[in-house]
């Protein structure tokens, strides 16, 4: 029986894997066995577990060794684990971390977290059930996360008699889906975690199985992905720079290694520089190599920051600003393409949008679907776009440059999790063109400030009436100026979006663009979009230099709106002969701080015009 | 070609101390004021010695803060101190002034309300008093079921909250770091450190520790099942009570009146090992705060506990 390991005796290292099964797999009294057996369990927390199985158990008067493992109040008294969770426990060869991974309908994302940093995992399966959508699921996103090692454990054997048709034919099934994945070792076992069978010790029940048992596998698997035998990369964490002798780049090699006096170029620049000092855990040392954590000093001052990525100068990562990746979405709210998240990819934090959804993956059968969204626990292959350039490899060569996330830019929410396929070339190709006249230039011509007014509001509001007024005011003062109007657009540059979510986003994004491109020109732009959201708002604002921006937010409550109904809207929604109809089945978020709100039950479009006149009137008197 | 780091750490122990480090340097890239939560005992000495580790050749670019209940062993003050002088560091001492006005304290308002008002109180005293940011501490996940689903940078709502349901998943090492205003976070290199690990550490990296940690003859009452060391002359006597001198030492270190030690022998960090190796108890039993009700560390670090 395994023990405690001997200090600093252990020869294979650290092995973290990942349990994944559906809700009655076993999958808590697999780990809660493992932990047993290994005698990592203590006596007062066995005590509390013998009181707890009476209150809250599913085997009777046993110990249920699930309760071990199932953590916090919540999800003991509903019986389901919520979230993942770390197991820890060791063997005289090697010590473990488990990615507990529970099965219900959170498990796209708790899997995936638990997979993120996983070498191995273990499925699950019922041998009464064999394999399910839920096995073939799992086996996916583990393939997906990169885990190339994976075992089979065909639990509660004893439930069928410990027959080995069932678990031959439970192994054939699952080879048969899973060959295709990619995994370098697939290794089944047929256990039975309440009883102990072929987990820890062989069983007597299974005399035809010749296989290891399931701690035999882990404790001998190689996992080694030879991480230092790949190009060297050192994504820059912390620029550390105590005093005037001394700036030293730490960060964690990410792959391959680095001796003193060898060139390092930043993936960037492309400027390169010769590594000068080393300094480990233990200080100077001649060679750095995958997983250690160092602080490199080059001999050259070189312009590196948090987010630059060291690697040799003719084998440096691609460095693109548009990319093609699967990308897991991980948020309740639905990531809608053209929409502005934060990616952070290495130690690098930008803007970056899905350009577009190639197409979805359902998970269950692996087949690619249409999509114009990606929702909670979708997974996407997509056309994403960063705001600059980024160094990145494929997740297949690299997990450490090659994963990003995705965080919602107003929750801080981690949103999405992303693994790079390739880059898009047309990224590398196209640059921008930098012109000697600009927008200042452009609008000093005009003896004006460029500005984009943007109402906002219902269908109905008014929107559009005041910034006609505006217009006018505008224009007999001899300001150079433009509209836009939503319904206009959407005849022509608009003219294929309709009106979900993903295309009313489409729809703002490409306005801004084009009210950008004005401003450029030097105008005063008004653009009057129902715009509901408030994400693409700030998306806009964000495209135009600080102060250019002016939301202006037209208040009229839907009671309001609905009775005006200039365009008899209001009563097909009603009807149903509109779907997606802003108030009524589609959300308005309004502006939590927009510069002007107008309240058009308070006063006529005049006044309410000459009020926007007048709060611009600074603005536009220009430098 | 070999590196020329010193092979003396197990793969393993090189592998956590590596995470440790980077997890530190996270920090300090990613937030305006961070702190470093110093709780004296074994977990925190870890936590300060990869961060001296980390920031080399430079200094820690964040002080310290002690939570100081008005119970701490004084054995562990004076280490503070002593560590605190070789190691030319900031530290900031916090007591929270109205419990200390109202003389709360474990024996006379129960280990509950002070750990509420000196521990959990005092401490979002001290983080809102320094603006502190991200609050790093030597948490682990294997300590208790509660702290196994802990992430690495725990996210805390405006008023230190921790709700289980507003964590965030954590890939790869892509921390999400982002806070908004009033929020904070908490930080745990640790995390996937067991009690094994840190001792093996400790030992390989000949980190000072607390003398209490090692066994040696020391006047104990034994009260309510425990061993507890008078540490000063606070705790009356009850009828019956008598104090012994004990061969004893203590696997946590927390306020003395609610701190149990156990019999051992263990003199030396390779004793201290290999009692550990042995043991069958685990290492929170000690803990007079934990057993108080069930999911007892659920309740508390929701309301902000460490």
């Amino acid at each position: 029986m395994p023990g405690r390991p001997p200090p600093r005796a252990q020869a294979h290292g650290l092995l973290r894997f990942l349990a994944c099964g559906s809700v009655d797999d076993g999958k808590s009294t697999l780990i809660g066995r493992l932990l047993h057996d290994s005698r990592l369990i203590m006596e007062d927390t066995l005590a509390a577990v013998a009181r707890d199985s009476l209150k809250h158990g599913t085997v009777g008067e046993e110990v249920d060794l699930a309760l071990l493992v199932d953590g916090l109040e919540a999800e003991r008294q509903q019986g389901i684990t919520i979230d993942v969770a770390y197991r820890f426990f060791a063997t005289a060869r090697r010590s473990y971390i488990v990615a507990d991974t529970p099965g219900h309908e959170q498990y796209t994302r708790n899997m995936a977290t638990g997979a993120s940093n996983c070498e191995l995992a273990v499925i699950l399966a019922d041998a009464r059930k064999g394999v399910l959508t839920q096995t073939r699921r799992h086996s996916y996103i583990c393939s997906l996360l990169g885990i190339r090692h994976v075992v089979l454990a065909v639990n509660k054997i004893d439930t069928v008699g410990f027959a080995e048709e069932v678990f031959d034919r439970i192994v054939g099934d699952w080879l048969t889906f899973a060959a295709g994945l990619g995994f370098q070792t697939m290794v089944p076992v047929p256990t039975s975690a309440r009883f102990g069978d072929n987990v820890t010790r062989r069983s007597g029940n299974t005399p035809w199985y010749r296989g290891p048992t399931l701690l035999e596998h882990l404790d001998t698997v190689d996992v080694e992905a030879d991480a230092a035998a790949r190009p060297f990369r050192f994504p820059v964490q912390w620029v550390n720079r105590p005093n005037q002798d001394f700036r030293g780049f730490a960060g964690t090699v990410a792959a391959g290694r680095v001796a003193l006096g060898e060139a390092l170029a930043v993936a960037g620049s492309g400027r390169q520089g010769t590594v000068a000092r080393i300094l480990g855990p233990q200080g100077d040392q001649t060679e750095a190599a995958a997983g250690e954590a160092v602080t490199i000093a080059l001999a050259e001052e070189l312009d590196v920051a948090r987010g630059d990525v060291l690697a040799p100068p003719d084998r440096r990562p691609e460095v693109a600003d548009q990319f093609a990746a699967h990308l897991l979405w991980m948020d309740e709210e639905a990531m809608l393409p053209g929409r502005q998240y934060l990616m952070r990819i290495g130690h690098l934090w930008t803007p970056a949008t899905v350009t577009s959804i190639r197409h979805r993956v359902e998970v269950n059968t692996l087949e690619h679907a249409a999509a114009r969204q990606l929702g909670l626990n979708e997974i996407g292959f997509c056309n994403l776009s960063a705001a600059r350039p980024v160094p990145l490899d494929a997740y297949a060569e690299n997990r450490a440059t090659g994963a990003f996330i995705l965080v919602d830019r107003f929750s801080n929410r981690t949103a999405g999790a992303g693994m790079v396929a390739f880059p898009l070339r047309r990224a590398t190709n196209i640059h921008h063109e930098a012109f000697l006249v600009d927008r200042r230039a452009r609008a000093a011509l005009d003896g004006q400030r460029p500005l984009v007014l943007w109402f906002t509001g219902l269908s109905g509001s008014g929107k559009s009436t005041i910034a006609k007024l505006v217009e006018q005011l505008l224009h007999r003062e001899g300001r150079h100026t433009y509209a836009l109007d939503g319904d206009n657009l959407r005849h022509g540059l608009n003219r294929d979006l309709g009106f979900t979510d993903a295309d009313r986003v489409e729809n703002i994004r490409r306005a801004g663009e084009v009210a950008k491109l004005f401003a450029d020109a030097g105008l005063v732009v008004l653009c009057s979009f129902i715009s509901p959201f408030r994400a693409e708002r700030r998306m806009v604002r964000s495209m135009l230099e600080a102060g250019e921006f002016v939301e202006v937010f037209v208040d009229a409550p839907l009671e309001e709106c609905m009775r005006r109904d200039p365009k008899g809207l209001y009563e097909k929604a009603r009807r149903g002969a509109i779907r997606n109809f802003t108030g009524i089945d589609s959300p308005y978020e309004p502006p939590e701080r927009p510069e002007l709100r107008l309240d058009t039950t308070a006063a006529p479009a005049e006044a309410l015009a000459r009020r926007v006149l007048e709060h611009l009137r600074p603005r536009l008197a220009g430098d | 070609m070999q590196t020329t780091a010193p092979a003396r750490l197990s793969p393993h122990l090189r592998r956590l101390e590596a995470e440790g480090i980077a997890i530190l340097r996270e920090v300090a890239a990613s937030f305006r004021r961070p702190v470093l939560l110093y709780s004296i005992g074994k977990d925190s000495s870890v936590v300060l010695h990869l961060a001296l580790k980390a920031f080399a050749p430079g200094r820690l670019p964040f002080p310290l803060l002690h939570i100081a209940t008005g119970w701490d062993f004084r054995a562990m003050l004076d280490f503070r101190d002593r560590r605190v002088a070789e190691l030319g560091l900031r530290l900031v001492v916090h007591t929270n002034p109205e419990g200390l006005a109202r003389g709360i304290g474990p024996l006379t308002h129960g280990s509950q309300l002070h750990m509420a008002t000196m521990g959990t109180e005092a401490l979002k005293q001290a983080l809102d008093a320094g603006g502190f940011d991200a609050a790093l501490g030597g948490a682990r996940r294997d300590e208790e079921k509660a702290r196994a689903k802990e992430r690495v940078f725990s996210h805390r709502a405006p008023g230190h909250l921790w709700e289980p349901r507003g964590q965030r998943p954590e890939l790869w090492s892509l921390y999400n770091t982002r806070i908004g205003p009033g929020e904070t976070m908490r930080v745990f290199p640790l995390s996937n450190w067991t009690e094994f690990d840190v001792w093996d550490y400790i030992a390989a990296e000949a980190i000072p520790v607390v003398p209490l940690y090692f066994a040696a003859p020391r006047p104990v009452v034994r009260r309510a099942g425990a061993l507890i060391l008078r540490d000063d002359e606070r705790m009356p006597l009850e009828p019956g009570e008598r104090p012994e001198t004990l061969w004893v030492r203590f696997r946590t270190m927390g306020d003395w009146p609610l701190t149990g030690a156990h019999e051992s022998r263990a003199e030396t960090i390779d004793q201290v090992l290999a009692e550990i190796r042995e043991s069958r108890t685990s290492e929170r039993q000690g803990r007079l705060i934990d057993t108080d009700q069930e999911a007892s560390m659920e309740r508390k670090k929701r309301e902000g506990y460490f």
